[in-house]
């Protein structure tokens, strides 16, 4: 967490400190990464993305390594992050008008802190679904640790490892879905900072904790 | 590069038809009659001799089975279990190495277009020049035979010596036997063999003799003369190999359409949405209200 005051001279508010971006842009490229090749070693439709890395080899290669590098870059991410998305009343309410917040009939609630709970639900959904890949990766990582499990068991790990790649798609599909949706949030993870009329339209409770003004 | 004397049957993550002018060629089979084998190893090699391979001369571990497993340089391995079979002592000597699977669970698993492929006459056949050494052919194997060289992170098995069938010879492991152990043929004709082999072995007192040819991957091309043909695990062969479930579904076209499907799914459900719904933006008089700033 950012000792600085969000609340910066030139009235904007800082919501994604350098670390966070920087750490944030980084998963997503790994993500990418990881997906591409994930998908040409799926299904011999993409098999042609290999050479977006270099060849089949080379991919094949890269992909357990790129893995661990997102393992570890989504801890760093998200730890720091936990506290802001604890779950609260409020996130069960958000959960119940989702779908006419979806279709725009309600506004955000004034309950909603940093995140709102759609926004939480992703940050929980990321932390069993990378940990079932990274723990799944390891078992099917030719040649170093692969020998020491069972075929069986490296059967379902290949098979559950899809599965849960599919899902995280999904999760992942979502989240860029509604970053482009909700306009300023894709401005707010690159430049870092959102303006005031932003943070009280979509965070009321998170823009009343950082100004000490009510929405 | 598959050989252009073979047609080809299957090929790894190729979801088409091959060329297949040369289909009447028959399938070949090889079958090992244990009864007749007495351990001597030419056969192992021969293999390593026209397949030009280096084994390491490995350690005394307490039997005669040297190297002691399949490797990457060793693509049959003579092996000597030691069993109890009806009171007595047992020595089963088992000459190990891959099948070549009617339906091999390796191509299924194989995520590499043309790193395995089968051809018409049988002989499933690794290309090592497009194996990117994932491994998923060794899960996907029902008799644990493929092994992954960790120098160049490529697989090694049997090739049933395509290249020597491609041109008219009889395996080289087939041309050193020196008791018969081994023939080779077309599959109907070994077929044959392998019942009078057993009529012989049944009248000699093995009445549990078998031929081992299983049915879970559809057949093999390469067919065991088993004496002890109820215990087929005595000989290190599992007793009903199958791709299984799990393989099957994961190298599914149902799971790899599912797949696709979700992605699309998910691209025109936001498609439609922003056309229905529009983007979420703070309303302007939200932002003109009580502070200066611009979104």
């Amino acid at each position: 967490m950012s000792s600085r005051d969000p609340l910066l001279p030139d009235g904007r508010i800082l919501r994604h400190d350098n670390r966070e971006r920087i750490v944030h842009w980084t998963v997503a490229i790994a993500f990418i990464f990881l997906f591409l090749s994930g998908l040409a070693m799926f299904s011999p439709f993409f098999f042609w993305l290999s050479l977006l890395f270099g060849g089949g080899q080379l991919m094949r290669l890269l992909h357990p390594f790129c893995g661990v590098a997102l393992a570890v870059l989504f801890s760093a991410y998200a730890w720091p992050l936990r506290r802001d998305n604890r779950w609260t009343d409020a996130d069960s309410d958000w959960v119940r008008s989702m779908f006419r917040y979806m279709r725009k009939e309600a506004n955000e609630l004034a309950g909603t802190g940093k995140y709102n709970a759609g926004q939480k639900l992703m940050y929980w959904s990321m932390v069993p679904i990378i940990a079932i890949l990274f723990l799944t990766g390891v078992v099917m990582w030719q040649p170093y640790f692969a020998p020491a499990f069972p075929a069986a068991l490296r059967r379902v790990a290949g098979l559950l490892h899809a599965a849960t790649a599919f899902v995280m798609f999904v999760g992942i599909g979502v989240h860029w879905y509604a970053a482009y949706w909700t306009k300023g949030s894709v401005r707010a993870m690159v430049r870092g900072t959102v303006s005031q009329a932003w943070a009280r339209f979509h965070y009321p409770r998170w823009y009343r904790d950082v100004t000490g003004k009510d929405p | 590069m598959a050989l252009d004397t073979q047609d080809i049957r299957a090929r790894s993550a190729t979801p088409s038809s091959f060329p297949s002018a040369r289909s009447f060629q028959p399938e070949v089979s090889k079958l090992i009659d244990l009864s007749r084998c007495i351990g001597c190893k030419a056969c192992q090699s021969a293999c390593m001799e026209w397949n030009n391979l280096r084994d390491l001369v490995g350690n005394f571990d307490g039997s005669y089975t040297n190297p002691p497993d399949l490797n990457d340089q060793s693509w049959t391995v003579m092996k000597f279990h030691e069993t109890e079979i009806d009171g007595h002592f047992a020595w089963l000597i088992m000459k190990d190495g891959c099948l070549h699977c009617a339906e091999p669970g390796c191509l299924k698993a194989c995520p590499s277009p043309g790193a395995i492929v089968q051809y018409q006459n049988g002989i499933v056949d690794f290309q090592q020049d497009q194996c990117i050494g994932c491994g998923y052919c060794i899960a996907g194997c029902p008799f644990n035979i493929p092994r992954l060289r960790r120098e160049d992170s490529r697989v090694y098995k049997c090739t049933l010596c395509s290249d020597r069938v491609g041109v008219g010879l009889e395996p080289a492991c087939i041309k050193a036997c020196p008791t018969q152990a081994l023939s080779f043929g077309s599959r109907a004709e070994m077929l044959l063999q392998a019942e009078h082999r057993l009529t012989d072995l049944q009248e000699r007192g093995f009445t549990q003799a078998a031929v081992y040819n299983p049915a879970g991957v559809g057949g093999t091309h390469v067919l065991f003369v088993l004496p002890h043909g109820d215990r087929p695990e005595a000989y290190g062969l599992p007793r009903d190999p199958r791709i299984g479930p799990l393989l099957a579904l994961w190298r599914s076209t149902l799971a790899r359409s599912l797949g696709v499907l979700t992605m699309f799914s998910v691209l025109v459900a936001g498609v439609l949405h922003y056309m229905r719904y529009g983007p979420l933006e703070v309303p302007e008089e939200e932002s003109g209200k009580k502070d200066e700033a611009k979104p």
